[in-house]
């Protein structure tokens, strides 16, 4: 239902209230936004020695190189492995074996449940604090199975949605089971579940940002040094929020790509944390 | 599991914070989402722009560098949690908690109001068209036919949305709550060799409260759903 069937066609009287509505909106932001100026201004958070790093060389060098790049890497290679990891869980999740079927569900589950931090911290003081090393492990294990288990019941939605025709059709041909999953289901599922697969990197990426717990190298590590060190701590909250929300942005603008060039209209595959004790096999 | 076992009081009071942090962020997330979609559907250009402009900024800002603005941004222009100061037995509901319990709904509302769009799309046309043919205003169409539609077809994405919460309000341990992974963190601090025994002990507390919840949330689908 698109937004518009909501009201009706404004009339003369509905107008004037809209546009009374819209000078009130404008004023309330406009004056919410004066109001935080003001006031950081005032806190001096505007002066030219806290954002001055910020566009020196060498120090915009430290935060891409050392937090940007290492927050990259941590999230692709938790991506990477959580793809991998996927896969697997999720052909296991469809298998007819219930032996095969029932410990990749309580895997999934199991770690769907879990909060990233809990498993970050329990994989840091598993591979050893001392070590420093293991804080990158730490997070990228974490989001490994994470989002390995989420991405279980992607592929799994994803194999699903393929039309039943298809396998029926495969089966008909005399196909082997792993036939009628790799040749058949898998490169038609791929291309569906692809949007949501992007979409789940926005989610890797942010989750990079909980490693400073147990710490970890990134962005939010580098900004805690540049904060204790030229103590500006607001502005660089403001600048690693921004560098996230621009490489989300273009993950999610990507995602929106893929779903118009390889899908079409079909609604993104969204999976659900509830109901998911359905053992449906192919 | 044994250092656990002989001290359960924080473990208990650890859970005790994560459950309070969920119930009041999920009843505010909640409202602010219920604002947040009527803003994004509604007739009136600006607050569709404010809406979405707010939902894009939050759902792709991680929550820590929410927790951060709400603890060293947002004093500065006033907002503080210091008068907060309730104490329950060994729970203490200080600024901390306060903070948290804003940055959580704050970045939840964003995807409470997300999951509730999805529902709006999903109503009939014709339930709409029919309000309006009656003469409803669109405060009516929204209140009396649509959202009530809607939030019933979005009981499964809002009940993802606030498993998600669930699971994230660990990330207060990172800025000084004492809830379960904070206390986790302490026990593993204290008893190493213990580590596994005790992530375990964890883990079961957060599954069974995710899993009530969503064995909650399945019941209540099931009552809810729209006949097709």
């Amino acid at each position: 239902m698109s937004t518009a069937v909501l009201f009706d066609a404004p009339g003369p009287a509905t107008r004037l209230r809209h546009l009374v509505y819209t000078i009130v909106t404008v004023v309330v932001l406009v004056a919410l936004v004066a109001f935080a100026v003001v006031k950081l201004a005032a806190d001096d958070q505007f002066t030219g020695d806290k954002w001055e790093v910020f566009t020196t060389p060498d120090y915009v060098r430290i935060l891409l190189v050392d937090g940007l790049l290492q927050t990259l890497k941590m999230a692709g290679a938790a991506v990477v492995g959580a793809v991998v990891l996927g896969f697997f869980l999720g052909v296991g999740k469809l298998s007819d074996h219930a032996v095969v079927r029932w410990p990749c569900w309580a895997f999934v589950e199991l770690f769907r449940a879990l909060p990233v931090l809990l498993l970050m911290v329990f994989t840091w003081y598993l591979l050893g604090i001392a070590n420093d090393a293991s804080s990158f492990r730490a997070v990228v294990i974490a989001l490994m199975l994470y989002n390995g288990s989420v991405l279980a019941e992607v592929l799994r939605a994803g194999v699903l949605a393929v039309p039943r025709g298809q396998a029926e059709a495969a089966y008909a041909l005399g196909m082997r089971k792993s036939q009628v999953m790799t040749i058949v289901l898998m490169p038609q599922a791929v291309k569906i579940m692809l949007p949501a697969l992007i979409s789940q990197c926005v989610v890797a990426l942010k989750d990079t940002a909980l490693g400073q717990y147990v710490a970890a190298p990134g962005l939010t590590f580098v900004s805690r040094q540049i904060y204790t060190e030229f103590s500006n701590r607001v502005p660089s909250v403001f600048v690693v929020a921004a560098i996230y929300i621009v490489i989300n942005l273009l993950l999610t603008a990507l995602a929106t790509w893929v779903q118009r060039r390889y899908v079409g209209e079909r609604k993104q595959l969204e999976v659900l944390a509830t109901g998911t004790a359905d053992q449906t096999t192919i | 599991m044994d250092p656990v076992l002989n001290d359960f009081q924080p473990y208990l009071l650890g859970f005790a914070y994560t459950l309070l942090l969920f119930v009041f962020a999920g009843v505010l997330s909640t409202l602010l989402g219920v604002v947040l979609v009527a803003m994004r559907v509604g007739p009136v250009a600006v607050l569709r722009a404010a809406g979405a402009t707010y939902v894009t900024v939050v759902r792709n800002t991680p929550l820590v560098i929410i927790f951060g603005f709400f603890t060293f941004v947002a004093p500065i222009f006033g907002v503080k949690f210091g008068w907060l100061d309730i104490r329950i037995g060994d729970v203490v509901l200080d600024d901390l908690f306060g903070a948290a319990v804003v940055a959580l709904s704050l970045y939840t509302s964003a995807f409470v109001c997300e999951a509730l769009r999805s529902g709006v799309n999903a109503v009939p046309l014709g339930q709409a068209e029919a309000a309006r043919a009656i003469g409803l205003p669109f405060g009516g169409v929204l209140r009396e036919v649509v959202l009530p539609q809607a939030i019933r077809a979005s009981v499964p994405p809002l009940a993802s949305v606030q498993i998600a919460l669930i699971k994230n309000t660990s990330v207060a341990a990172v800025f000084g709550v004492a809830e379960a992974v904070a206390q986790m963190r302490s026990f593993t601090n204290n008893f190493s060799s213990e580590r596994t025994g005790i992530f375990i002990m964890f883990a079961i507390g957060y599954v069974v409260i995710v899993e009530v919840f969503s064995f909650g949330a399945t019941r209540l689908e099931r009552r809810y759903r729209v006949a097709t």
